[in-house]
């Protein structure tokens, strides 16, 4: 078991989410940055699906009440164990009655915390992971909460002492996005000012998106959009003009015309940026035909 | 019918003018089960959003796919009846019944009379937008939304009706309420209305 001293500003258990569900309104969510979870999971040796604890901005302790393999990847931050300093994406040894505590980032935002086994609470529809917006799995924790280890490992832990992972970006992002599906709503002008300008990442960010401001796109048609399915990375454009970008607790479906989205890969790059940090847009190529 | 990139792992079918029924035919066709690489169908008011594994099937040949997916026809498609008991005693009952000229009892009268489909779900989990809605009874949202409307909540919004699945802010006529459980989360399928499901509503006192 693992006792939650401090859960920092928010943290969350994160798993691979609810796949399929969508039709019934229940979103996909899970790990924001999926590339840090997976690689966490990797590293304790653990089954892709396990559940990982999801921080944004540091602040966790943690302490054990039995022996556990750990790692901690994701935005790298101060990471203490019983007052011994230890590495980000090398997996170490925590006792039983030892606390382990994360500092707040130096770049990104979101760091994730595996043990060998999975954080084993209970799941909801298949998954452990929290979907702050549609109010499924378990809560954000809070101090005193008790976290049971879970049995998700595959084979023995690999016999890796550090992952070479870059850092995350600190100053000016970038990311790919495949125009569409509905860039004919926007002036030729508003695409070429997205393709350009950059943007900033607001306060307001959170799991279901990172909202931006900057030069606001205009419209080319005026009218509403029925809702429509949405994807993480999708690009969204309400009226005031200024984008938001979907992240893992993104609404099923949503009303405002969505100018692009961010490629699978580059995704990310977006659930680490932190805010004030610097965005901007690069279109690639959407390699389809237009219509069948 | 326009197929539309939606990034890397997804492709936005747009039926155009075909609306709900090609969408719902469209779904159905697709649903039972599912073409191998297809993760996820989201069925909207005249989209079809379809996710796929890039590692399994390419968007091209998903694009082919889907445009030469025969759309189950209408009345095939329909899933089960359902029906929901109903107390007519909304907050906004009054106010829709003076608004339409049909009176409460009108309000009533209509909203029983007719048959409803899910068409799709999306504003939370277990959520359904319902068609069927009489013309008559077609209202805009409320201008200003309410910040709590109660579980089981019946309610009315342009063309459509639907049941709040729990309490959360909302901004459609409120006309009545029921205490189907509409979501539960160990019961499978954990939503009782789903694409397709056909319903009707009766009056309780």
């Amino acid at each position: 078991m693992i006792e939650v001293v401090r859960p920092g500003p928010l943290t969350t258990v994160q798993d691979l989410g609810r796949p399929g569900l969508a039709a019934l309104g229940v979103g996909r969510s899970g790990a924001a940055d999926r590339r840090s979870a997976a690689l966490a999971n990797r590293l304790v040796g653990n089954l892709d699906g396990a559940a990982v604890l999801e921080t944004t901005f540091g602040g966790l302790a943690l302490r054990f009440r039995q022996v556990a393999r750990v790692v901690v990847t994701g935005a790298p931050c101060p990471v203490r164990r019983g007052g011994r300093g230890e590495a980000m994406n090398a997996p170490f040894t925590v006792w039983p009655g030892e606390e382990l505590t994360l500092g707040a980032p130096s770049a990104g935002l979101r760091t994730y915390v595996a043990v060998r086994g999975g954080f084993g609470v209970d799941k909801v529809l298949e998954s452990r992971s929290t979907d702050l917006l549609a109010g499924l799995g378990p809560a954000a924790l809070n101090a005193g909460d008790v976290l049971p280890v879970g049995h998700d490992e595959c084979g023995p832990p690999p016999s890796v002492e550090v992952a070479p992972v870059p850092d995350p970006a600190a100053f000016e992002l970038t990311v790919r996005v495949m125009p569409g599906p509905r860039e004919d709503w926007f002036t030729p002008e508003a695409l070429r000012t997205f393709s350009t300008a950059t943007y900033e990442v607001t306060s307001e960010s959170n799991r279901v998106g990172v909202r931006l401001t900057g030069p606001p796109l205009t419209r080319s048609r005026e009218g509403e959009l029925l809702s429509e399915g949405m994807v993480p990375g999708a690009i969204q454009v309400p009226p005031s003009g200024l984008p938001l970008v979907f992240l893992a607790d993104h609404p099923v479906t949503g009303g405002y015309p969505v100018i692009g989205v961010v490629l699978t890969d580059d995704l990310p790059v977006m659930a680490q940026a932190r805010p004030g940090q610097t965005v901007s847009f690069r279109l690639v190529p959407a390699g389809l035909p237009a219509a069948a | 019918m326009n197929i539309l990139r939606c990034g890397d792992q997804a492709l936005l079918v747009d039926v155009g003018d075909g609306g709900i029924d090609a969408v719902l035919g469209l779904y159905s066709a697709l649903s039972d089960p599912r073409p191998g690489g297809v993760t996820e169908l989201v069925p909207a008011a005249r989209t079809l959003l379809v996710r796929f594994d890039p590692a399994v099937i390419a968007a091209r040949d998903l694009a082919e796919l889907l445009a030469s997916t025969e759309p189950v026809p209408a009345p095939a498609m329909r899933g089960e009846m359902v029906e929901i008991p109903v107390h007519y005693d909304g907050a906004d009952l009054a106010e829709v019944g003076k608004h339409t000229g049909l009176g409460s009892d009108g309000v009533v009268e209509m909203h029983t009379a007719a048959e409803y489909t899910v068409a799709f779900g999306g504003f939370a989990p277990g959520f359904g937008y319902l068609t069927g809605l009489h013309p008559k009874l077609h209202l805009p949202r409320r201008s200003t939304p309410r910040t709590h409307v109660p579980a089981g909540a019946v309610a009315i919004a342009g063309e459509f009706t639907g049941i709040y699945p729990r309490s959360s802010p909302g901004g459609w006529q409120l006309v009545g309420r029921t205490e189907v459980p509409l979501w539960d989360p160990a019961r499978r399928p954990p939503a009782l209305l789903r694409p397709g499901t056909r319903i009707r509503f009766r009056e309780v006192r």
